[in-house]
Order: C-alpha cells, then sequence, then structure tokens
C-alpha cells in the first residue's frame, strides 16, 4: 500500500480507533506454539488421529469396570521403565548374575525400591489383566465385531504370563532357581513337543548357566517388544470399533433421528 | 450371529454410542484416577514388602521346596492332584493348554447375539465356575506342603514308648526335614510333591535305619547327598525316617497335628 508522508508534528488520532498495543509475551507464545503445530500437522496430518482418538464418543453408561485395559497398560509401561533402570545395573552371567542384584538391593541409590516396583508391578499386572479379562468375558464384549480383539487379547495374557515366568529366574537365588527349573521340567514333560520346548527353554540338555542369558533376551528383547506391538494392535481395534456398551443398557429409539432417517 | 443381527447391533451401538460423552475429558478422568490408584498400590507394596532376594541359587543344594508365584499355584496343585504318573503331563500341560485353546477360540463358537451375562446360563456358569477351580486350586496350591513343617502328628508309638534320647531325635529330625527339600520330591503324609522321588511315609517299612542312612550318604541321581549335613541334625532325620512306618502313622499322639 501506498505509504503518504506523514504529517509535519505527527496527526492525532482518529476518534474511535484504539492505540495499537504491543503484541504481549502470551500472544507471542501461543503464536509461536500453533505455529509449531501447524508446522508439524501440515508434514503428518496428526491433528486427524488425535480428534480420532481423543475426542471420539464413549457410549452411555460406561463405568469403572471400563478402566480395567488403560490399568493393565499402565503397570505394563511402569515396568518397561523400572526394567530399563534394573537393565542398567543387572548382569546376566550366572556368575554374577546374583551378585549384580545384591548391588542393586543394597548400594544403587533405590535400588530395592525400583527393584521392588518391578516385582509387584509384575504381580499387579497379572491381576488387572486378568480382571479386564474376566470384564470383558462377562459383558460379552468379545462379540461380533471384536472377535478378533479377544484374540489378541488373550495372546497377550499368555505372553505376560510367561514374562512372569521367565523374570522370575533372573534374580538367580535359590527360590528362583529351583522354581524354574521344576517349571522348565513340567513343560518338557509335556507329550510330543515338550522335549523340544524343554531344550529350547533350557538353551540345552541342562538347567544351567545358558539357560539364563536365554531367558534373559526372551524376558527383556523378547517379549517387551510383542507385548508393546500387541498393545498398539489392540488399542487400534478398540478405538476404531469403539467400547462396548455394558448388555444392560438399551438402546431407545431415537424419534428425531427416525424422523430424520425417514 | 447372521446378518441382520449384526446389522441391529451396529445400529443400537450406534444410537448408544450418538448418546455417549466424548472420550476426552470424561473417560480419560476416570481412566487417570484409576491409574493412579494402580501406582499407588506398586508403590506401597513395594515399600512394604521390597524386592527381597534369597540366598544364591546353587545347583548342588536342594535346600529349598521349589514354589513358584502365587498365580502359577493352580498349575503347581494340578502337578499334586493328579496321582498317577502316567497322565501327570496330560494335567500339567494338556489342562492348560486346551483351557489356553479354549480361551482363545471363544468368539468363534459362542456367537450367539446375546451380550447380557443373565440371559447367557451356559456361558456365565463356565466363567464362574473357570473362576472357582481356579480359585480352589490356587488356595489348595498356597496351602499344600507348607515348607516349613509336616503336617502329619508325630506318633504316639514312638513318643510313648521309645527312650527320650530316641524320642528327642525324632521330633528334631521332624522340625529339620522339611528345611531340606526332601518334600520338593517325596512326600511324607499328605506333605510334599508326589514324586519323583519315592513316598516316605512308611519308608520304615522298606528299609532299615541303616540303610536310609547309607542312602541319604551315597544317593542314587538325582537325589543329592546328604553327606555334608552337620551329624546331629543328620543323625535326627535318620531318627526320624527310620520310625515312618505304616503303624506308627496310624497311631498319632492325640492333638499332635499342630
Amino acid at each position: 500500500m501506498l505509504k503518504l508522508p506523514s504529517v509535519p508534528g505527527g496527526a492525532p488520532p482518529r476518534p474511535g480507533t484504539p492505540a495499537a498495543e504491543p503484541a504481549s509475551l502470551k500472544d507471542n507464545a501461543s503464536e509461536a506454539a500453533i505455529s509449531a503445530l501447524g508446522w508439524l500437522d501440515e508434514r503428518t496430518a496428526i491433528s486427524g488421529t488425535a480428534r480420532w482418538v481423543m475426542f471420539r464418543k464413549v457410549p452411555k453408561g460406561t463405568n469403572w469396570f471400563y478402566t480395567l485395559g488403560t490399568s493393565t497398560m499402565m503397570a505394563f509401561l511402569s515396568q518397561v521403565v523400572t526394567g530399563v533402570f534394573l537393565a542398567m545395573y543387572y548382569d546376566p552371567s550366572p556368575n554374577n548374575a546374583y551378585e549384580s542384584m545384591r548391588h542393586i538391593n543394597n548400594d544403587v541409590f533405590l535400588g530395592q525400591f525400583v527393584h521392588g516396583m518391578h516385582r509387584w508391578g509384575a504381580t499387579t499386572m497379572v491381576v488387572l489383566i486378568f480382571l479386564h479379562m474376566g470384564r470383558t468375558f462377562f459383558f460379552g464384549a468379545y462379540k461380533y465385531p471384536r472377535e478378533l480383539n479377544w484374540v489378541i487379547g488373550v495372546i497377550l495374557v499368555l505372553l505376560t504370563m510367561i514374562m512372569a515366568l521367565t523374570g522370575y529366574l533372573l534374580p538367580w537365588d535359590q527360590r528362583s532357581y529351583w522354581a524354574t527349573a521344576v517349571g522348565v521340567n513340567v513343560f518338557a514333560s509335556a507329550p510330543i513337543a515338550g522335549p523340544y520346548l524343554g531344550d529350547f527353554l533350557r538353551a540345552g540338555p541342562e538347567f544351567g548357566a545358558t539357560t539364563l542369558s536365554r531367558f534373559y533376551a526372551i524376558h527383556m528383547l523378547l517379549l517387551p517388544g510383542l507385548i508393546g506391538g500387541l498393545i498398539a494392535a489392540h488399542l487400534y481395534l478398540v478405538i476404531k470399533h469403539g467400547t462396548t456398551a455394558p448388555p444392560w443398557i438399551e438402546a431407545e429409539i431415537d424419534e428425531d433421528l427416525r424422523k430424520s432417517e425417514a | 450371529m447372521n446378518r441382520r443381527e449384526k446389522e441391529q447391533y451396529l445400529r443400537e451401538y450406534a444410537v448408544l454410542k450418538a448418546k455417549g460423552k466424548p472420550f476426552f475429558p470424561y473417560v480419560i478422568a476416570k481412566d487417570g484416577a484409576m491409574v493412579m490408584i494402580v501406582i499407588g498400590i506398586i508403590l506401597t507394596m513395594s515399600y512394604l514388602l521390597g524386592g527381597t532376594i534369597a540366598a544364591k541359587a546353587d545347583p548342588t543344594s536342594t535346600t529349598v521346596v521349589p514354589r513358584p508365584e502365587w498365580y502359577y499355584y493352580f498349575v503347581f496343585e494340578l502337578l499334586r492332584v493328579v496321582k498317577p504318573a502316567a497322565i501327570t503331563p496330560l494335567a500339567t500341560v494338556g489342562i492348560p493348554t486346551v483351557c489356553l485353546i479354549l480361551l482363545l477360540l471363544l468368539p468363534f463358537y459362542d456367537r450367539g447375539p446375546e451380550r447380557h451375562p443373565l440371559r447367557r446360563p451356559i456361558a456365565t456358569t463356565a466363567g464362574v465356575l473357570t473362576i472357582l477351580v481356579t480359585g480352589y486350586l490356587t488356595w489348595m496350591g498356597a496351602e499344600a506342603g507348607a515348607p516349613t513343617e509336616i503336617a502329619m502328628p508325630p506318633s504316639a508309638n514312638v513318643v510313648n514308648k521309645e527312650d527320650p534320647e530316641t524320642v528327642e531325635l525324632y521330633l528334631k529330625g521332624r522340625e529339620e526335614l522339611p528345611s531340606l527339600g526332601c518334600l520338593a520330591c517325596h512326600q511324607i503324609g499328605e506333605n510334599g510333591n508326589h514324586g519323583p522321588g519315592p513316598k516316605l511315609t512308611d519308608i520304615a517299612d522298606r528299609l532299615p535305619e541303616a540303610g536310609i542312612a547309607q542312602t541319604l550318604r551315597n544317593p542314587t541321581a538325582p537325589m543329592p547327598s546328604y553327606q555334608s549335613l552337620e551329624p546331629e541334625k543328620f543323625k535326627a532325620v535318620v531318627t526320624y525316617l527310620g520310625h515312618l512306618t505304616k503303624e506308627n502313622e496310624e497311631n498319632p499322639v492325640e492333638g499332635g497335628g499342630e
């Protein structure tokens, strides 16, 4: 726009127009945040996904039983976090495993507390996942169209139980050693596949040194990845199909809706 | 569910969903509250119970009775309940595997449109029964063979008729034995695991005391040797085992079961 030379002495402000205030810090900050999000959204289109996840409607009648799934997932995340801290100090060799656990318990800052969180977090997760499964069963929530999600859930239960079994051995104390030795023998006693499964778990014919590193790899590399991936698939399907309404809630016929459809 | 039922379900669900509340913030708030409770429980349990460890694993010494975590007790109990050795694998691996497959395939054989638990009598009864049986087995597994003591009462034949020194050794042996891990593989009365070792309830009918001592020192594999046990403890255990006969078992001291 063409700018006219200013009137000498300055023009008096026109009546009715407020003097332009300099932009405040708050305005600048929100402007920067919005433009950063805009930059991100332009490249990922994430706002649609976020809206799809966060602002989807949940059927009426949803009660406290519906919080068990989230709780199980958070217990798993707690296991991941405490597990990472334990892995910083743990040594999965038969000669040092027990000493490294003693080191965690006795010397490391909050070591025994984090170890305890991991141990009791496992118990909590097992209890929660079974409660969640019970809720799904008694509410009939495994039926059409959510059959596949039930199957994923049962696999998650199985993986959680294997996680608990493999983790139990890692402290390498008398309790864990003998309980796991007997547990593996139970698997190995199965007909047909048993001997192969036993050899695989023990990493050889004898329960011993190599078994520990095998259990460690299964416990902290294989299973967490599998469980994380399956949780993602589980959540995707939950959001796609929506959470069920409690079975005693009846859908009332909506007169407005019927009129608009007619 | 046939096609009409599927469509009806989806229609009804759409109505319920349309009348519901948005996930954020209503469900997030509820979930968040529950997650706080769960994290609180984990922190409290860790604070109160901690992460304890027992003695270092020693493959050569079986001085502990193997015990899994409590949520595996039901499998452990199946191992004890199913006695005949020929069908043990069937019970310990077969039953859980069959249950797992039934669970996995549940939505494929239970295809009715009904969802209300009270209008699905078969499913609800099966579910409740499964919970009761698993709970019962878990409870039995927790109770059974408490590794700290032998619930079989001492025998009146020994306590009243033998000389005081033998009685003292007998009672000491009865207290010491569970801490040696024998019950991991042997059964005395109702205590301990059924196998792989033979039942010891009436071992003295089959082996004299000297023979028992010989077996403890120089056992057949896979039983570990008790050669290195303190002589006094060794003598006590041998005395106890040496008085486990059928006749003694049938004459317990009154009220001695603890």
